[in-house]
């Protein structure tokens, strides 16, 4: 299908919109995307058996155990059983690093571990290796409500919701006109999402794969026809942790699937 | 990282009892049918084949053609008949092979 | 009843009304031309003539499940249940998955027998486009039955750019 073509299924849906967004969607009416699947893709989520991302889960749990870098140390020597000492980290990432006086998203702090402990090469973004690790750790914190309750993070929670509510590229959209304004209605064939981030790294069909919630970011920025952030810049940052504390409550669901 | 393969078997079964079995498995299952960035084909790299052996015999087979989603999932159902070794066996394009194996107490 | 006889309604027509139903007003915009060039009603043909080598196919005992309509056409659950007491004289030999508008007609074959207990199999399928997806089972007697199914693949609205 072409872009051009997809250009005007959401010009003809967003022609209209009014200048200014809603505001953020009432606690009551939050719900994760989960709840706007068809049975066939919440069994795939809710059977380990089924779904596809535990591929990554079982690869992240040999990983872990691994010993690596100049340090000759493992994530497992530092931090034992992730069952345990991971429980509830995903929930309240992205979390503020005192040494860069900003917040980092799991993924960042993977490779702080690995330069600092471990004395290894940081991972590449989406590489295999990131994913597996960073799915093997959200996976411990099924179940628990995202929270993000540190103070220190309010400024950057902020700019990640002025980022969210900005117009931007070529259609002159922001997130907000879809994702707060007109969750639950169609593009094109897609039910638009509340937009929560309750579930990455997930297992998405688009994909074919599993993939970070800065892929699905830089996703929507293209579908928005919008300039990409680059590569690892702390908007991404920002805007995850907005996510995230959009998403306050609701339960930890990674490795989820989506279409 | 070598192929990682998810399967899912009663530990325990009653002698007779229909169990269900779930095989999964991580491939790209590259259909053939697609372009890279500069217009070149993308050439085929499927798993063609998955059987599995209830103590040695075949019990089912599947052959798999690109319509088969990336990461193949195949569930199914067979006959606990006795304690044992149940193998799972995928071969695919490009010398791709991977095998599971687990067991099963009958009571 | 031969395989000619099963009823195909997963036109381009009715893709186009499906399409327009389903985006209200902006459905319109769908009725860009779907290359079903590739599309391949007559290679189903020759796919099932394969299979069943000329003999009857009748339809009934089997059952295929899958979505009515499916946001992403890239991992469709679908099940297909053949009725059988699955015993030594009579069982299910095999089932096969087949497609009109993919690139090619043959989706999944599997051979099983009475050690299966019972005549069910699961996967995930590739769709290229709304379609008509076909199951047909050889029997231990030699007879052929299906089923089939219509499913409506949906457009992605934000797909990523490839590479």
């Amino acid at each position: 299908m072409s872009r051009l073509f997809r250009h005007v299924i959401l010009s003809a849906v967003l022609c209209g919109a009014s200048a200014a967004s809603a505001d953020e969607i009432p606690p009551a009416e939050r719900k994760s995307g989960y709840e706007q699947m068809g049975r066939e893709i919440r069994a795939m989520q809710d059977d380990d058996s089924a779904n596809p991302a535990m591929l990554w889960v079982l690869d992240g749990e040999a990983l872990w155990s691994l010993k690596a870098g100049a340090a000759g140390k493992s994530c497992a020597d530092c931090h034992g059983d992730a069952q345990a000492s991971m429980k509830g980290v995903a929930a309240r990432y992205p979390a503020y690093s005192p040494a860069l006086a900003r917040p980092v998203d799991l993924e960042q702090r993977i490779n702080m571990c690995r330069t600092d402990q471990q004395q290894a090469t940081p991972l590449p973004a989406e590489s295999k290796e990131l994913l597996v690790l960073s799915a093997f750790l959200a996976r411990q914190s099924r179940g628990v409500p995202v929270e993000i309750t540190d103070d220190r993070l309010r400024p950057f929670v902020e700019r990640g919701g002025e980022l969210f509510t900005r117009r931007q590229g070529q259609i002159n959209l922001s997130c907000a006109q879809c994702h707060d304004d007109r969750w639950g209605q169609r593009l094109a064939g897609s039910l638009i999402p509340q937009g929560h981030a309750n579930g990455y790294p997930l297992y998405r069909l688009e994909w074919q794969t599993l993939g970070s919630l800065q892929r699905r970011l830089r996703n929507c920025l293209t579908g928005m026809r919008a300039e990409l952030y680059p590569a690892g810049a702390p908007e991404y940052v920002d805007l995850q942790l907005y996510l995230k504390s959009r998403a306050r409550g609701l339960a930890i669901e990674a490795p989820a699937v989506r279409p | 990282m070598t192929a990682r393969t998810l399967v899912s078997v009663p530990k325990e079964a009653r002698r007779g009892e229909v169990i269900a079995i779930k095989a999964l498995i991580s491939h790209d299952m590259e259909t053939g049918f697609r372009y890279d960035n500069t217009g070149k084909p993308i050439p085929r790299d499927i798993i063609t084949q998955f059987v599995c052996l209830y103590n040695g015999i075949e019990v089912f087979r599947a052959e798999l053609h690109p319509a088969i989603s990336a990461n193949p999932f195949i569930a199914f159902y067979t006959v606990a008949t006795e304690s044992g070794k149940i193998e799972f066996k995928w071969n695919g394009d490009n010398g791709f092979s991977a095998a599971e194996s687990v067991t099963i107490a009958i009571a | 009843m031969t395989a000619e006889h099963y009823d195909r309604r997963a036109t381009r027509r009715g893709f186009l009304i499906g399409a327009a139903q389903l985006a209200g007003g902006v459905g319109l915009v769908l009725a860009l031309p779907v290359n079903d060039g590739r599309a391949t009603p007559d290679t189903l043909q020759a796919a099932i003539r394969k299979i069943t080598s000329e003999a009857p196919l009748q339809k009934g005992k089997v059952k295929l499940e899958l979505p009515a309509m499916v946001e992403n056409g890239n991992a469709v659950s679908i099940e297909v249940a053949v009725e059988s007491p699955m015993t030594a004289a009579d069982h299910v030999k095999a089932i096969h998955i087949l497609n009109e508008k993919n690139p090619l007609p043959n989706v999944l074959s599997v051979q099983l027998g009475p050690r299966a207990g019972k005549a069910t199999v699961a996967t995930r399928i590739r769709l290229a486009t709304t379609q008509q997806i076909m199951a047909v089972a050889e029997m231990s007697d030699g007879s052929f039955w299906f089923d089939t199914a219509d499913i409506f693949v949906a457009l992605a609205a934000c797909q990523e750019d490839p590479g």
